[in-house]
């Protein structure tokens, strides 16, 4: 796996920007649900889905 | 070494704003920015006003100072004239910033104040229930514009290029690794720097204007833009209703006025 994703669910308000964003599909929202890592394999780590939250809620840690 | 966290004011999340506003994407690239710069804590102030945007000044940990409505430029331009070495940001809504605060914004550029503006930019006064402000387009629904709205809203870029700023950049919330390069920028430079965030309020403007989620949201407000080495190609036809995005002004030929200030203060003294 390129990266760790964490989403934290107490900061997620399930707006559904980091899914319908992440160019991999890596993520997904089920309705009245928060966000959740449903592909990690397929990550890039290109940060965008934690840079674009507008809730401070997805850290992506690349490993190393 | 300072990580975006000590900046947002991690600890004191979640923040006020609804689900999918562009507030917060501003903020997280504020956060990103100010890690790049590594700015000490107490050598940063944020100012603010009223408003959704305002509120911001609940949570970074630097320094924070809560303005009246519209009057957030005035506050920040006496901080940067009582300590220059402060890093002072203003940042403010479209209605906070160019529509009561706007004579603010005009004079400040024109002063060339030493602040690196940020206007989040969302074509309403989201707090109060989505009435129109003065960078609403033509033909909105607004809380105040229910048939579409018959004034047209004003390029917030164009003024303060007009009035002087020394450094004048837009983009939009999709975009925020751009974003987060202007913010640089924009504090390294000497003088007024003012950037335009053309940023979602999905709770009203958004759902008034049947833009659909927020992520459709961004990218409704990102087709409404050209950047500006692409438009130079373009027609007027073609440009009509766009507002161009990149850096549109970058300018080293006028000195920030504490500086003039100082220098001018220093020869009343005979020294
Ligand atoms: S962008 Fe952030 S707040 Fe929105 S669904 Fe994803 S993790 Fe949750
Ligand atoms: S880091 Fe990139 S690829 Fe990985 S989940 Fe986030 S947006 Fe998708
Ligand atoms: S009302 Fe609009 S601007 Fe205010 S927090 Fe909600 S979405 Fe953001």
């Amino acid at each position: 796996m390129k990266a760790t994703i964490t989403i934290n669910q107490k900061l997620c308000k399930s707006c559904g920007i980091c899914v319908a964003f992440c160019p991999k599909k890596v993520l997904g929202l089920q309705p009245g649900k928060k966000a959740e890592v449903v592909d990690p394999e397929a990550c890039i780590a290109c940060r965008m889905c934690q840079l674009r939250c507008p809730d401070f809620a997805i850290e992506v840690i690349k490993n190393v | 070494m300072y990580t975006w966290k000590d900046y947002v004011g991690y600890d004191r999340l979640p923040h006020i704003w609804c689900s999918g506003c562009g507030n917060g994407i501003i903020f997280n690239a504020l956060g990103q920015a100010l890690e790049k710069m590594q700015l000490p804590l107490e050598k940063v102030v944020i100012v603010s006003g009223s408003g959704c945007f305002a509120k911001i000044v609940n949570y970074p940990g630097v320094n924070t100072v809560k303005m009246l409505h519209g009057r957030v430029l005035s506050g920040a331009t006496g901080i940067a004239m009582a300590n220059p070495e402060l890093t002072v940001f203003a940042l403010m809504g479209d209605g906070d910033g160019t529509t009561i605060g706007g004579n603010h914004l005009i004079h400040a550029a024109r002063r060339n104040i030493n602040v690196t503006a940020i206007l989040g930019n969302n074509y309403n006064y989201g707090m109060t229930g989505g009435q129109y402000s003065g960078t609403t387009p033509e033909g909105s629904i607004t809380a105040t514009s229910r048939y579409g709205l018959v004034e047209d809203g004003f390029d917030a870029c164009k003024l303060v290029e007009a009035a002087g700023a020394s450094y004048v950049a837009r983009t939009t919330a999709y975009d925020v690794l751009e974003l987060q390069k202007m913010i640089i920028e924009a504090t390294e430079k000497p003088g007024f720097a003012f950037i335009d965030v053309l940023a979602a309020c999905p709770t009203h403007y958004g759902r008034l204007n049947k833009m659909g989620t927020p992520a459709e949201q961004m990218l409704k407000i990102k087709e409404g833009t050209v950047p500006v080495a692409k438009a130079a190609k373009m027609s007027p036809e073609e440009l009509k209703g766009k507002l161009l995005t990149g850096k549109l002004v970058d300018r080293n030929d006028r000195e920030d006025y504490a500086v003039l200030y100082a220098k001018m203060a220093k020869e009343a003294r005979g020294e």
